[in-house]
C-alpha cells in the first residue's frame, strides 16, 4: 500500500517536472508557432538566479518564484528584441538562431559560474511515508505546477489579456485589424514565456543541481513533451505531460531510469509519426 | 536558377586538380598533420550534412547520431575482426542503415521540416543516454564491451587490407583521409549530375510539383538521407582511428550543432562551403582549445547566431555574389558601356530568382 502511494507520488512528480519545464516552451510554440532551442538555458539561468540571490543571503522561496521569473524574462525580452524578432516566419532559421543562443547561455554562464556542478539545499524537509523516507519538496512541485497551470488557464480564459492573446494566436490578422499590434503581443508572449521558464528553473533547481550545460538535459524533455502535446498550450502539455511522464515512471521500476528515458523519447517518436499535428491537432481540438 | 541547377552537377577540373594537390602537399610544408587529419575529418562530415541540407533542403538536428554510429560500429568491428578492412565497411553500412530505417519512416510519413528536426534530434539523444549506460559487462558485442561513459580505448587502427600487423598513421594516415574527402566530393558531385541528383534538386525547390511530375519524392529522399548518413559514419570511423578512444560523448547535441554551424557558415547550397567552413571553424575551435579565457560553446553560439541573422546563405554564396557583382563588372567595364548595362539587367534578375 505504502509503495503503491510512493509509485503514484513518482508519477505525479515526474508529470509535474515534465509539464513545469516545457510550459514555457509551450507559450511560446503556442502563440507564435516559434520553437526556442534555448528554452533549456532559461531554465538553466533561472537555476543560476535562485542561486546567486540565495548566496547572497536572499530567501529563497522569494528568489526562485519572484527574481529568477523577472531577471530571465529580461533575458527573453532582450533575446526577443536582437535576434528573434528578425527571423518570424521562418521557422528553421529561428530554430538555428536559438540553438546558437543556446550555446552562447552555457558559454557565458561557464565564464561567470564555473563549469562545475553545485547544488542548493532543499528548503523544505522529508517526511515519512509508511516505512518509506519521502521528499517533502516533490509535494512542492507538484503544488507550484498545480497552482500555476491553474493561473494561466485563468487568464487565458476569463481575462481581457487572455482573450487578446488567444485571438492573436488564431488569427494574427483579423486581430491586427481589429487595433492589437502583433509585434507588441508576440514581444510579450516570449518575455511571459521565458519568464515562466525562469520560475520552472528557479523551483526545479534544487532537485536536479545545476550545470552550465544543464539545459541540455531539460531542452530534449520539453521539447518533445510541446511538439507532441500540439498547438493547444495547457492541455497540450496537459496530454503529453501525463503520458509521458507515466511511461517514464512506470519503465523506470520496472527496468532502470535510462530505460524509462529511452522508452519515452521512443514512444515521442512513435506518437509523432502516427499524430504529426500532435495529440491536440487530433483530439480536444478546441481547447485552450 | 537555370545557372544554377546546370552547376550543381559540374566539375571545375582545374579547380579540383589544384585543390587536389594542395591537400596532397600540404604536409610536406607543415609538420602538423594530426592537425590536418582532424580538419579533413571535419570536412567530410560537413560535406555529408552539406550534400544532404544544401541540395536535398533536408536538415537534420541529430547529424552526430551517424557520426557516432560509425565511429562506434568500427571500433567494434575492428576489435572483433582484429583488423581495419571489414570494420571500415561496417562503419559506413550500419548508419546507412540506421538512416533509411528512420528515413523511410519520416519521409514516407510525410513529417515536415520542424517534426522531422525533432526527430533527428531525438534518435541522436537516445544514442547518447543509452551509450552512457551501457557501463558493465553486461553491455557487450562480442570481445568489445561498450563501456558506458568511458567508452571504448584501444581499438586496432587503420590497416593495409589484408595485413593486420601494417598499420598505417601519422602522415600517410592523413593521405588516406584526404583521398577520401577526394572521392567523396567526387561522388557527391557525380551524385548531383545524375538523375538522381537533378529530382533531389527539384524536390528542394518545389517537393508538390516534382511529385506530381511522377517522381517517387519520399525515396529520393530516404536514399540521400541514408548516403549522407554512410559519408559522416565513414568520418566517425576516421575520426576513431585519429583520436584512439570513442566515447558517448560523439552523439552529444554540441556536436550536431557543431556540423551545422560548419555548414551554414560556410554556404548552404554549394560542396566546398561546408568542407571550407569546417577547416576555419574546426581550427578556431582548436585554437580556443589552446586557452581557457574564453568558452569554446560561447564563440561557435555567437558565431551561429550571426550567421543566421546577418548571412544565411553563407560565406561561399556571398563570396560568389559579390564576384559576380563587383569584379565581372570591372571586366565589363573595359569592354563596352553596352555589355556592362546587359549584365546589371540580368544580374539583378538572378538575384531575384535565387532569393
Amino acid at each position: 500500500m505504502d509503495y503503491a502511494a510512493i509509485v503514484f507520488l513518482e508519477i505525479l512528480y515526474m508529470i509535474s517536472f515534465l509539464v513545469l519545464s516545457s510550459v514555457g516552451l509551450a507559450i511560446v510554440f503556442g502563440m507564435m508557432r516559434v520553437i526556442n532551442l534555448a528554452h533549456g538555458e532559461f531554465v538553466m539561468l533561472g537555476g543560476y538566479t535562485t542561486l546567486a540571490c540565495h548566496s547572497a543571503g536572499i530567501n529563497i522561496f522569494f528568489a526562485m518564484l519572484v527574481i529568477a521569473p523577472i531577471t530571465v524574462g529580461i533575458v527573453g525580452l532582450l533575446v526577443e528584441r536582437l535576434v528573434v524578432r528578425w527571423l518570424y516566419g521562418r521557422m528553421i532559421d529561428t530554430m538555428l538562431a536559438t540553438w546558437g543562443l543556446s550555446l552562447l547561455f552555457v558559454g557565458l554562464v561557464t565564464l561567470i559560474f564555473g563549469s562545475s556542478a553545485v547544488g542548493i539545499p532543499t528548503p523544505i524537509s522529508g517526511y515519512q511515508l509508511g516505512s518509506y523516507q519521502m521528499g517533502g519538496y516533490n509535494l512542492f512541485i507538484i503544488g507550484i505546477t498545480i497552482v500555476l497551470i491553474t493561473l494561466m488557464w485563468i487568464v487565458l480564459r476569463y481575462t481581457r489579456v487572455g482573450l487578446v492573446a488567444r485571438g492573436a494566436m488564431q488569427n494574427p490578422e483579423v486581430a491586427s485589424s481589429l487595433g492589437y499590434n502583433p509585434k507588441t503581443i508576440y514581444m510579450l508572449t516570449f518575455t511571459a514565456g521565458a519568464a515562466v521558464s525562469g520560475l520552472a528553473g528557479g523551483v526545479l533547481a534544487p532537485l536536479t543541481g545545476l550545470l552550465p550545460s544543464s539545459g541540455g538535459a531539460f531542452i530534449a524533455k520539453a521539447f518533445i513533451t510541446v511538439i507532441t502535446g500540439g498547438a493547444s498550450i495547457i492541455t497540450g502539455v496537459l496530454s503529453s505531460g501525463i503520458l509521458f511522464g507515466a511511461i517514464n515512471q512506470v519503465v523506470s521500476f520496472a527496468a532502470n531510469p535510462v530505460m524509462g528515458e529511452i522508452a519515452m523519447l521512443v514512444l515521442a517518436i512513435v506518437l509523432l509519426r502516427l499524430m504529426p499535428q500532435g495529440i491536440t491537432g487530433r483530439f480536444f481540438r478546441n481547447s485552450t | 536558377m537555370n545557372e544554377e541547377l546546370s552547376a550543381a552537377g559540374r566539375i571545375r577540373w582545374g579547380w579540383f586538380i589544384a585543390w587536389a594537390a594542395v591537400m596532397l602537399l600540404l604536409p610536406m610544408v607543415l609538420e602538423d598533420t594530426h592537425t590536418l587529419t582532424v580538419l579533413t575529418i571535419w570536412s567530410l562530415l560537413a560535406l555529408s550534412l552539406g550534400l544532404m541540407w544544401g541540395y536535398a533542403g533536408i536538415l537534420s538536428f541529430g547529424h552526430a547520431a551517424y557520426f557516432g554510429l560509425g565511429a562506434y560500429a568500427y571500433a567494434i568491428a575492428s576489435i572483433n575482426f582484429g583488423e581495419s578492412t571489414v570494420a571500415l565497411f561496417l562503419a559506413m553500412l550500419v548508419p546507412a542503415m540506421l538512416a533509411a530505417a528512420i528515413g523511410a519512416m519520416m519521409f514516407f510519413g510525410r513529417i515536415s521540416d520542424v517534426y522531422l528536426g525533432v526527430i533527428t534530434l531525438v534518435v541522436s539523444l537516445i544514442l547518447f543516454k543509452f551509450m552512457n549506460a551501457t557501463a558493465g559487462d553486461v553491455y557487450r558485442i562480442g570481445d568489445a564491451r561498450l563501456g558506458g561513459f568511458n567508452g571504448i580505448p584501444g581499438f586496432p587502427i587503420l590497416n593495409v587490407p589484408g595485413f593486420p600487423s601494417m598499420e598505417i598513421w601519422g602522415t600517410p594516415f592523413y593521405y588516406v583521409v584526404a583521398v577520401a574527402l577526394l572521392l567523396c566530393y567526387l561522388l557527391s558531385r557525380w551524385i548531383l549530375y545524375s538523375t538522381f541528383g537533378r529530382v533531389l534538386l527539384g524536390i528542394r525547390e518545389n517537393e508538390l510539383r516534382t511529385e506530381l511530375l511522377g517522381y517517387n519524392v519520399p525515396l529520393h529522399k530516404t536514399a540521400i538521407f541514408s548516403i549522407s548518413a554512410a559519408m559522416a559514419g565513414l568520418a566517425g570511423a576516421f575520426f576513431a582511428m585519429w583520436s584512439e578512444i570513442v566515447t558517448p560523448g560523439l552523439f552529444a547535441l554540441g556536436q550536431s550543432a557543431e556540423v551545422i554551424i560548419y555548414v551554414i557558415v560556410g554556404g548552404l547550397g554549394t560542396l566546398v562551403g561546408p568542407m571550407a567552413g569546417a577547416i576555419l571553424l574546426g581550427f578556431l575551435k582548436l585554437l580556443l582549445g589552446e586557452q581557457t579565457l574564453i568558452d569554446n560553446s560561447l564563440v561557435m553560439g555567437l558565431i551561429l547566431v550571426l550567421a543566421v541573422l546577418l548571412v544565411p546563405s553563407g560565406i561561399a554564396p556571398q563570396l560568389a555574389k559579390f564576384r559576380k557583382r563587383y569584379i565581372d563588372r570591372l571586366f565589363r567595364q573595359r569592354s563596352g558601356s553596352s555589355g556592362r548595362r546587359r549584365r546589371k539587367l540580368g544580374g539583378s534578375g538572378n538575384g531575384k530568382e535565387s532569393s
